[in-house]
């Protein structure tokens, strides 16, 4: 059974012109290294592909228990070009917490159903 | 109501706590934003100043597209209700109004604000109007700025060139407020700096003093779009509840001059204040922590703390900030054509099969009457309008099929729409609801940055004895 990032986290995308960035905060201070260690960029690029063309960029955020994902290329042009329904993005939040991540318990296992 | 209200200079007793509390209050977050809670914070929030906040990369486009057409409008459209609902209370309770409604047109907003003003019985009320923000004429002098975007030239804009406004700091702002006017229009300034103000003219913080303007600059930050810090964005049900939504307050903040830091709330109101929606509202459309650059300075969260001081009631601790950069950034905003849109609706068996079917059949007829497009897009709402196509999704019952394209050619735009609206006539069978063909302007904008020294600020004040 995988875990979702939605079950460790919340988060909420913002944009500036082509690029999302979009937060992935713990509920739990102590799930913060292991989305540390598994939510890695390219595993976000992976969850993104078919909308963004990239680069990811991770910054973290220990303090606020939190991370930031840049993720550029994302938006169709941007607000003021673009063709999609929601031009800010906003709804691509539910992109990144529907990312599912290897067990905490075992990720070798985890990693083997990816 | 008093018909003659004696403006005089600080009318207020704003400038007597410069030892005590400040409180700022957030009442608009962009043009469309909801204006009651608004009226809430300044009738029941005790507050000194109301920011409202009204623009986006969007939005100033636009109003800057409103002024070519009219020279008297360009400021935000809703200026006019929102001060309408809350000039009353403010001026009766001396809460000092800062905004960036002037837009396009800062000196039309100015004076749209008075022209209200007056007809509520609020007199001759005098706004410190800032200026300095259209740099249009400066960056069309200077074709070699690169496009911070693609690293392009500026040049190759300059022919559709529609606007170019600088995102100004709280000094200008602040010095506006020294004006001692009831109200300060602003064009564009960057959105914590319309907070920050307030902050630099009531405790007359160095404009140098970087512990202090990084304070300032996160309370801008936390409370610049209003609900989304109280529980507007946030809620999601049984994970994330949040207190009676429907009338979610808006955020204040409680600033001393030694920079300590709460965010509160309109008090009975409902929605959310705690760190958890402080720390979305606070990464909300940052990129680097370490580096928010804003006019005033380079914001740095990474030591940040929040605490839940008493509910709905955070403490700000340990922003950071080091020097602003030399240069302003600038939206440019230039022609890029047209959006067309058409849109219609396929449900029941087959129901995602007939909108794929359509969504060629209608593309080909694009193409045989000879319409090209920069960028088309095929919607499938409920499928894949959000997130894009993924595989194994489920089909719905029923499809909004959704197809938009951009182009120099208006009528190229319109056929998007009108051919997909004549599916109801020419197939695939059973489409319904169609909606009428829509065509929008496109004024796209990218961004250059320009040396500060470039730009000259102004105050001048409308009206007043």
């Amino acid at each position: 059974m995988n875990v979702r990032v939605y079950d460790l986290a919340h988060s909420r995308a913002g944009d500036k012109g082509n690029t999302s960035n979009i937060s992935v905060i713990c509920y739990d201070e102590k799930d913060w290294e292991y989305l540390q260690r598994e939510l890695t960029p390219e595993r976000v690029m992976a969850a993104f592909a078919h909308i963004a063309g990239g680069p990811v960029t991770r910054h973290e955020i220990r303090n606020l228990k939190a991370f930031n994902f840049v993720i550029e290329n994302a938006l169709g042009g941007g607000v003021t070009v673009s063709l999609a329904q929601d031009i800010h993005g906003k709804s691509l939040c539910n992109v990144m917490l529907a990312i599912e991540l290897p067990n905490c318990q075992d990720s070798k296992q985890g990693q083997s159903q990816q | 109501m008093q018909s003659n209200l004696n403006y005089g200079v600080c009318h207020n007793n704003a400038m007597s706590k410069r030892t005590t509390t400040l409180r700022i209050g957030s009442g608009a977050g962009t043009s469309d934003d909801r204006m009651v809670p608004a009226l809430e914070l300044a009738e029941r929030g005790d507050i000194d100043y109301l920011v409202f906040e009204c623009l986006a990369e969007r939005t100033v486009a636009r109003e800057n597209q409103a002024r070519t057409r009219n020279p008297e409008k360009g400021y935000t459209p809703s200026l006019h209700e929102r001060l309408r609902l809350v000039l009353p209370t403010c001026i009766k309770k001396g809460i000092r109004i800062v905004t960036n409604m002037g837009a396009a047109n800062p000196i039309g907003g100015a004076r749209a604000a008075r022209r209200e003003a007056e007809d509520l019985g609020l007199g001759n009320m005098p706004v410190a109007v800032v200026l300095g923000d259209d740099v249009s004429e400066i960056v069309r002098r200077m074709p070699q700025l690169r496009l911070m975007e693609d690293g392009e030239p500026l040049e190759s804009l300059l022919p559709r060139l529609a606007c170019a406004n600088a995102y100004l700091g709280a000094d200008v702002v602040s010095a506006a407020l020294d004006k001692g006017t009831p109200m300060v229009m602003t064009g564009r300034v960057a959105d914590p700096s319309l907070f920050l103000a307030p902050m630099l003219h009531e405790f007359g913080w160095s404009y140098e003093d970087y512990a202090r303007l990084a304070q300032g600059t996160a309370a801008g930050h936390l409370l610049e779009c209003t609900a989304s810090v109280t529980g507007g964005c946030f809620g999601w049900p049984g994970i994330k509840d949040v207190f009676d939504l429907a009338r979610n307050g808006y955020p204040f903040a409680d600033v001393k001059s030694d920079g300590s830091l709460c965010i509160g709330k309109t008090p009975g109101s409902g929605g959310r204040l705690d760190v958890m929606t402080c720390t979305e509202q606070l990464i909300y459309e940052m990129h680097d922590p370490k580096a928010y650059i804003t006019p005033d300075c380079v914001l740095d969260i990474t030591e940040l703390k929040f605490t839940q001081e008493a509910p709905d009631r955070v403490r700000v601790e340990r922003a950071r900030a080091r020097p602003r950069t030399d240069t302003y950034k600038v939206t440019v905003g230039y022609d890029d054509g047209f959006i067309g849109e058409g849109e219609v609706s396929f449900g029941g068996i087959a129901a995602v099969a007939r909108a794929k079917w359509a969504a060629e059949v209608i593309q080909e007829r694009l193409r045989l009457r000879g319409f090209a497009f920069d960028d088309f897009r095929v919607d499938l709402i409920g499928m894949s309008s959000l997130h894009g196509d993924a595989e194994h999704r489920p089909e719905p019952y029923e499809v909004r099929l959704r197809l938009a394209g951009r182009t120099r050619d208006r009528k190229a735009a319109h056929a998007i729409g009108f051919e997909t609206r004549a599916t109801h006539m020419h197939g695939p069978g059973g489409s319904g609801g169609a909606c009428e063909p829509r065509v929008k302007d496109v004024l796209a904008v990218k961004s250059v940055l320009l040396p500060r020294h470039l730009v000259r600020t102004e105050i001048v004040v409308e009206g007043g004895s």
